[in-house]
């Protein structure tokens, strides 16, 4: 019994462990932190950030929602940003804490599903393409014809990401309907062109970094900074803008209700909005960011890179997701659970 | 009799499919391990002999966080599953049936019956809602859920050393007007002991290589090695897995040496 | 009985019940407990984003089989959930028919081994037993990819010239599988062998019988016990396998441990997770009462 009591107090004791003095937890996309930015961040604040993975937006919402996640901080992508906002799950920021707020570039200050940023400051920014090993398919890659109907060279080696809303937006947006579709025709075509073309793709994974690195998978759906980086390891692959349309998305960090570090995390937020920090972030994942004179900082390559910088024939193309009608989004998610079955 | 050159219990073909299943099971694991010294990046092409991958996992932030969670919550986890599993075995051997036994069994035994996705889901909601409640954070509740699918593999040689004991020595020692308590002490847990070890032993290997209940389980910030290692998996893949990997192997192969001497018949 | 006995008989029960209580409270409150609240939880309604709502409802229970049609609106076979769970039965049957295979050799092996090797083998065979699970997964996953150690020899061997890509299908999960509970299938067998008289072997040959008919009629029979606890020690965690799928299915081949997570994360349906959950649990507790019938059955008969 003794030794029961005992350990029961070391137990309580642990508890303490995780609500230490100067740390910070950090819930963000995987592979996405910049470690040389966190290093920097603690050499100058003595604040320990512990970052937490997580594959999607759908991933990060149920976890936070679930409750007691222990986590500070959170970066989802626009279209999730106001889903946090209406489920109370964050709170609105106090500028006054906040100086390096006025350094958000204006092109990213007052968007539709925040303005003025009172509720999220930027992280990065991008779009969703394909990512192709030239070496074994050598057609016309801008094009989402190459993941809806793919060519007989890439059968059996190709990745979708499980992203619901872009998935479901390019889909949408090949088969001729606009973003946040209501049309039940124009989804019915999306839903069974997924469906029908679900057979050819070899997985629908993360870690199109790696394993196309690796050469286990030869295409992807995937994000620009981490085709970039694939191009890094293997020159081969190539990073196509669907000419149907591909999406644009932002990611933003967002403070939680619950979060146990505040002070922390209004550090760490004023941290990240001064450009040199932020140029750090971007070097590391291959992104654009939404501070003012962060281009300075970013290595070269990244300025004439064809993955961060969209080359003009293609910038029409691009769509920025909007917020979405309830209606809309429960089609989605209708649509892509039947997929992802 | 005719003379047999023939062994009675040979069966053809059993002794090569049984030495090809040895090296099947061993040749990913001496992979994996042999990769870990890798000098490339690649997993494939060797590039040499090694020891960078060691060094960049030791000064990984993240696997040294993720190594003492893991080592607290499996010395937590083994002592409770240890002395609850202690005293459970000597209430329910050596001693008439009582009613409700089967009862204590299949409690005892339900871990090991039930899929973990399942406990792993039924925790996560449970523990959800007492977070939600209480607002308590800490690694309280991992320790918990460890503690109790430890139970039954502390459990088991535990009892399995109390069933072979032998009972003289206590009915000697209360020959010797020894009170029970005295008795217990005295004689009967210096000769379980081994017992109990065996028990902590397994008990703290199953908590160390806990995922599924554990990834579903915690919360910011707190992952464990193999969690750490599953997230790993589906992205970064380094040789620095390797390197975690075989450590935690060490790890284990050092606990289970132990539990085998410990538990050895002395024929 | 003497009023002394029976007072002795009900202390030593009374013990027996004190001495266990702290385990059963353990367990009643971080094992069994929660499964009350899957239960309960299959009957409420899923929320707008994942959670539930506290309103009574049978969609978690009838969406197991059916789903409703997006644009149709009426309720149709979800043949989805078929295949993932045909898929994993069938993964879980052939995983578990294999490891018996190639498992009986082995117990097989080690139970005719000298006594003093046999330590030493089953000390062999117990080390990939308690090998971590992700460790032991990772480890295949790095000898199928398409520039592993498989694809190294075959081409080496030159067997074939491309390499097969064998990641991310259902094979790759049976091979994942039967790798990772092999151990399992062996360590039970191993045990019942161990308690075969070898003499009945002898008495058999001496009545001419060929091996293959000393195979079937005298050794199997009287290790069935021993076959029925690997098989169900194999069959139980493969059907609610959760890492080996995920890390060698690539997200595409869903089996039921999965199917389940999905329902937390981004199906956003709680209660049709729980009732799955709940199913899985129904298959194993059958798979476990037919264990228990036939390893009364096999005693009786001596």
């Amino acid at each position: 019994m003794k030794r029961v009591l005992t350990a029961t107090a070391l137990l309580m004791a642990t508890t303490g462990l995780a609500t230490a003095e100067g740390v910070l937890q950090l819930y963000n996309w995987g592979n996405y932190t910049s470690p040389e930015m966190l290093a920097k961040f603690e050499a100058e604040t003595g604040i320990k950030v512990t970052v937490t993975d997580y594959d999607s937006n759908d991933t990060a919402l149920a976890k936070i929602e679930a409750g007691g996640s222990g986590f500070d901080l959170v970066v989802p992508s626009a279209n999730y940003v106001l889903i946090f906002m209406d489920k109370g799950l964050t709170v609105p920021l106090d500028l006054a804490r906040l100086p390096n707020h006025v350094n958000i570039a204006p092109e990213w200050r007052d968007v539709a599903w925040d303005p003025g940023r009172a509720n999220s400051i930027p992280w990065q920014w991008g779009t969703v393409g394909v990512a192709v090993d030239t070496a074994i398919y050598s057609g016309d890659i801008n094009t989402s014809a190459i993941w809806l109907e793919v060519p007989d060279e890439l059968k059996g080696k190709l990745n979708v990401v499980p992203e619901m809303t872009d998935i479901v937006t390019l889909a949408t947006l090949y088969y001729g309907g606009e973003p946040c579709s209501e049309d039940l025709e124009v989804l019915k075509k999306v839903r069974d062109g997924l469906l029908a073309a679900k057979p050819d793709w070899i997985a629908m994974d993360y870690g199109a970094t790696e394993k196309m690195s690796n050469k286990d998978w030869a295409a992807s759906v995937n994000w620009n900074g981490s085709s970039m980086r694939i191009r890094t390891a293997l020159p081969t692959v190539a990073y196509g803008y669907p000419k149907e349309g591909y999406t644009l998305w932002m990611d933003s960090v967002m403070l939680l209700k619950d979060a146990q570090n505040v002070d922390e995390a209004y550090a760490f937020m004023d941290f990240i909005l001064k450009p040199e920090n932020a140029g750090l972030i971007s070097n590391f994942a291959r992104y654009a960011n939404g501070v003012a004179g962060s281009e300075a900082f970013m290595d070269p390559e990244m300025a004439t890179a064809p993955e961060v910088v969209i080359p003009e024939e293609f910038k029409a193309n691009g769509v920025f997701m909007p917020v979405c009608s309830e209606k809309s989004r429960e089609y989605m998610t209708a649509i892509w659970t039947e997929l992802l079955k | 009799m005719a003379e047999r050159a023939f062994h009675v219990a040979r069966l053809p073909g059993f002794a090569t499919t049984a030495v090809i299943v040895f090296v099947a099971l061993y040749l990913p694991i001496v992979t994996l391990v042999a990769y870990s010294f890798n000098a490339s990046t690649s997993l494939a092409v060797w590039g040499g002999f090694s020891l960078d991958w060691y060094a960049k996992a030791w000064a990984n932030d993240q696997v040294k966080d993720a190594t003492v969670r893991s080592l607290i919550i499996a010395g937590f986890a083994a002592l409770i599953s240890t002395t609850v599993a202690t005293m459970a075995a000597l209430g329910t051997t050596r001693r008439r049936a009582f009613k409700g036994q089967t009862f204590v069994y299949v409690m005892i035994n339900q871990p090991l019956m039930v899929p973990e996705i399942v406990t792993a889901v039924a925790l996560m909601i449970l523990f959800g809602i007492v977070k939600q409640a209480t607002g308590l954070q800490g690694l309280g509740y991992i320790i918990l859920a460890h503690a109790a699918f430890c139970i039954p593999f502390a459990y088991l040689p535990i009892r399995a050393r109390l069933e072979g004991m032998d009972l003289t020595l206590e009915t000697a020692a209360a020959d010797l007007y020894a009170s029970p308590w005295q008795a217990f002490r005295r004689v009967t847990l210096p000769l379980l002991l081994p017992g109990i070890m065996a028990g902590a032993m397994l008990a703290f290997v199953i908590s160390l290589d806990d995922v599924v209940i554990t990834e579903f389980v915690k919360s910011g910030g707190q992952d464990t090695l193999p969690t750490y290692m599953l997230g790993q998996m589906r992205r970064q893949l380094t040789p620095e897995i390797n390197a975690v990997s075989t450590m935690l192997l060490g790890v284990t192969v050092v606990l289970l040496t132990a539990f085998f001497l410990l538990t050895r018949k002395k024929t | 009985m003497s009023p002394a006995e029976e007072h002795q008989i009900k202390a030593s029960a009374r013990a027996g019940w004190l001495l266990s209580a702290p385990a059963l409270v353990l367990l009643a409150v971080a094992a069994a407990g929660p499964l009350l609240i899957v239960v309960v939880y299959s009957f409420l309604t899923p929320g707008q984003h994942g959670n539930v709502v506290w309103d009574f409802s049978t969609a978690g229970w009838v969406g197991i089989l059916w789903s409703r049609d997006i644009f149709t609106e009426e309720w149709v076979l979800a043949d989805a959930h078929l295949t993932i769970f045909w898929r994993s039965v069938s993964l879980s049957l052939m995983t578990t028919a294999f490891a018996f295979l190639v498992g009986f050799p082995t117990a097989w092996f080690i139970a005719t081994r000298p006594p003093q090797q046999r330590a030493m083998w089953l000390f062999l065979i117990t080390i990939p037993f308690w090998t971590n699970l992700l460790i032991r997964t990772y480890a295949i996953n790095e000898v199928l990819r398409k520039e592993g150690l498989m694809n190294t020899v075959l081409i080496g061997l030159g067997i074939t010239d491309t390499p097969i890509e064998v990641l991310y299908t259902q094979t790759a999960i049976f091979i994942g599988m039967t790798y990772v509970y092999l151990p399992l299938m062996v360590l039970p067998l191993f045990a019942a062998i161990d308690r075969f008289d070898m003499k009945l072997l002898e008495a058999a040959y001496d009545l001419y019988a060929s091996r293959w008919r000393v195979l079937r009629r005298v050794i199997l029979p009287i290790v069935k016990p021993g076959i029925v606890a690997g098989s169900i020690l194999v069959f139980v965690p493969s059907l609610g396998a959760y890492v080996t799928p995920r890390v060698l299915g690539g997200g595409k081949q869903m089996m039921i441990g999965n199917f389940i997570e999905l329902q937390f994360l981004q199906g956003k349906n709680w209660p049709l997770g729980a009732a799955l959950s709940m199913v899985l649990l129904i298959i194993v507790m059958v798979a476990l009462l037919v264990y228990v019938r036939f390893a009364n059955k096999g005693s009786s008969h001596g």
